[in-house]
């Protein structure tokens, strides 16, 4: 209860309290404050990332020139003074035309893909053996997952080649146990891209995963085999769809980078492992034909984008579905 | 207050020595780590058809136990028999027993009528059988409009009728509630108190419930045993319980009550004798088993067991004087705490018969309080 003369104390304070909330409020929670917070970041996207985005689609829709830089410019005043809009779409018809850039795409899919699942398979159990693991232990095993980071992503692919080359530790190893009486080809192979972009991604797939398993609430496994269900049925109708999420966000981590991956396949794969991010570097760098490799550029943007598009539209209607 | 109804074949289960109990617990001993006793040498017999509860403080030991029952929980050691059949080491997904989880543990990814389900998924029904069980059980607890909801789109009382259903789809021989009723505001515990009792009494399902509240244990159980430290102190039905505590824990635990320490000075046909310092006179109190002299013991009294007295008793025994302190006027009855002349607080409980807004008494009234030989237990110290 208050009393009368406690109110009268407080009455002189408050006012003063109450106009610089209303001051902090203006600025956190007032329409300026709310745009102005919201506006810092989209400025920044709009700048770093749409804005390219546009400018490699200009670039994509001109013709190679011998120029600096190297294109047909899009917009052109003509000589009476009208102005002249070019829009080429040569590059992406020559796309579509040129076997070789259908096949590197459909191989970068089909490598992303593999990965995702092998990243997927490698990692859930690891995940899973943090999220279960003593709560004092939890964070150590994390560090291990993570430590790799401190290392450039670079060196770590070529301590790869260190390792998988035919003088290298494995061959070696394996030669001196007696396995082996010829050194294996591990490098410049397809398995090589494999293991560099597992071994790479692995991280992205289990702290996601990690994630949402850690917050799982264990008495429902215990309310499954309550209800006569063995463990293993328990992990398949509890576990595995609770964790959805978690394999989502990190099969996509892995997928999207994967597609466009450019270090991996050249350094350690071989002439046939053909992906479009060397496709689009060739392009670039050897070809100097920067129309084209910015057309396979929004290409590939487009083959991840749709389907991701897609993806969260019918991942949207099925919530409002079981909301109504 | 919601009883069970005196069924004459449930209620003498236990009182009859040839009645085959249907689930035996023996002598079982739970230790956490090194030396940590969760449960500590529990024995306990329950009878087909009871509602009988676990109740003690948090810590009790009383959840531990209840987990073993349904198998989450291992014992170090000791045995579980249900209906003569050893279950001790058998997983919880093949006992023929089910628990309402406290959080309910409703699986979050799934529907009312899925969740429901799920038990019944495990055993090879066909989908017509499963359909038509679920169906039933959504309508003993009054959720079938709601089949079709989430977990997430329901209150918390809709949620713990959900539970109730799933636990009861298998039809178990045994149900284990963990603190069902915790999780419920006031007035929906009341409500939920009388349906549960009702719903076991249609199901026939034998109950075992875990509570901290001993009014819920009270109104709900048939039988109930007070834990304390991993330790079965008393058994009993809530009567025997409330008027025949054992011991200072129980008396203490279950209602109010006020302990009078004194000694064993002689017996007088059936009642013994009690010298006391916290009483004006001596105690008298029948006693089944007559005490030896000398030996200290404590006077469990019930304040609605008090009288309020004109003066002192002709036989100046089984009273005190006192100054009412603090009264707590809770309608149908008024509280009184009385400060003893010996300098102890009594409570005594007075049901307000007529309608007044001030009781019978005030502040610094004196009142003589007194008790009759009946009233009062007498506890070993």
């Amino acid at each position: 209860m208050t009393t009368g003369r406690e109110t009268a104390a407080t009455a002189g304070t408050s006012s003063l309290k109450r106009r610089f909330d209303r001051g902090v409020k203006s600025l956190t929670q007032g329409r300026l404050g709310q745009s102005l917070v919201i506006a810092l970041p989209y400025a920044w996207l709009l700048l770093f990332l749409l804005l390219p985005i546009l400018i490699v689609l200009k670039i994509s829709l001109g013709e190679i020139a011998l120029a600096s830089p190297p294109y047909t410019p899009m917009l052109q005043w003509a000589e009476d003074r009208t102005l002249s809009v070019q829009i080429h779409l040569g590059n992406y018809a020559f796309l579509w035309q040129d076997p070789l850039y259908l096949s590197a795409y459909l191989n970068s899919l089909k490598v992303a893909a593999v990965s995702t699942v092998l990243c997927l398979l490698i990692g859930y159990p690891m995940a899973y053996g943090i999220a279960r693991a003593p709560t004092g232990w939890r964070i150590v095993l994390l560090m291990l997952v993570i430590l790799p980071f401190w290392t450039s992503f670079l060196i770590r692919v070529y301590a790869w080649i260190g390792l998988l080359q035919g003088n290298g530790l494995i061959n070696h190893l394996l030669l001196s146990v007696g396995l082996i009486d010829q050194p294996l080809v591990l490098l410049h192979t397809n398995f090589a891209v494999y293991l560099g972009i597992v071994y790479s991604y692995l991280p992205f797939m289990i702290l996601p995963l990690y994630a949402t398993l850690v917050r799982m609430d264990l008495t429902l496994l215990e309310a499954a085999a309550d209800l006569g269900c063995p463990p293993w049925k328990a992990f398949v109708t509890v576990t595995l769809p609770l964790s959805m999420p978690g394999i989502i966000a990190g099969s996509l981590l892995v997928f999207i980078p994967a597609v466009g991956e450019f270090v991996i396949p050249d350094l350690l794969g071989g002439p046939d492992s053909l992906m479009i991010g060397k496709v689009l570097w060739t392009e670039f760098f050897s070809n100097r034909d920067w129309p084209v490799a910015a057309a396979v550029a929004v290409a590939m943007l487009l083959l991840i984008l749709i389907p991701l598009l897609l993806f969260q539209r019918i991942g949207e209607r099925e919530t409002t579905r079981d909301r109504g | 207050m919601p009883q069970t109804r005196p069924d004459p074949g449930v209620l003498e289960a236990w009182q009859d020595p040839d009645a085959r109990p249907f689930l035996e617990i023996r002598k079982i001993t739970k230790i956490f780590g090194d030396r940590t006793y969760a449960v500590d040498d529990v024995s306990l017999n329950i009878f087909k058809g009871e509602f009988f509860s676990l109740l003690g403080a948090s810590g009790c030991g009383k959840s531990t136990l209840l987990r073993m029952l349904a198998g989450l929980e291992r014992s170090t050691q000791g045995q579980i028999l249900i209906e003569g059949q050893d279950i001790t080491r058998m997983p919880p997904y093949e006992r023929p027993v089910n628990m309402m989880f406290q959080s309910y543990a409703l699986f979050p990814h799934m529907t009312v009528e899925q969740n429901v389900a799920f038990g019944l998924k495990q055993e090879r029904l066909s989908a017509q059988a499963i359909r038509t069980r679920v169906g039933e059980m959504l309508e003993l607890v009054h959720m079938s409009e709601y089949a079709r909801r989430r977990p997430d789109q329901l209150s918390g009382g809709q949620r713990q009728r959900v539970a109730l259903a799933r636990s009861l789809a298998k039809q178990p021989k045994l149900l284990l509630l963990d603190e069902p009723l915790a999780a419920l505001d006031r007035k929906l515990r009341e409500r939920t108190q009388f349906e549960l009792v009702n719903i076991q009494e249609r199901v026939g399902t034998t109950f075992i419930m875990v509570t901290h509240d001993q009014e819920e244990a009270m109104t709900m159980s048939s039988r109930l045993a007070v834990m304390d430290a991993g330790r079965i102190l008393q058994v009993g039905t809530p009567s025997e319980i409330y008027e025949y505590p054992g011991s200072r824990f129980v008396a203490e635990f279950i209602g109010a009550v006020n302990l009078l320490e004194g000694r064993v000075v002689g017996s007088e046909d059936d009642r013994v004798i009690i010298q006391t310092e916290a009483a004006a006179g001596d105690i008298a109190l029948y006693h089944a088993h007559p005490l030896a002299i000398g030996t200290p013991v404590a006077v469990a009294l019930r304040p609605e067991k008090l009288r309020l007295l004109e003066g002192p008793p002709a036989d100046d025994r089984n009273w005190v004087r006192g100054k009412v302190r603090e009264i707590g006027y809770l309608g149908d009855v008024s509280v009184y705490h009385v400060e003893t002349e010996q300098g102890m607080t009594v409570q005594v409980q007075v049901t307000n018969r007529a309608r007044r807004t001030a009781g019978p008494l005030t502040w610094d009234d004196t009142v003589h309080l007194g008790w009759d030989s009946e009233a009062g237990v007498v506890l070993p110290v």
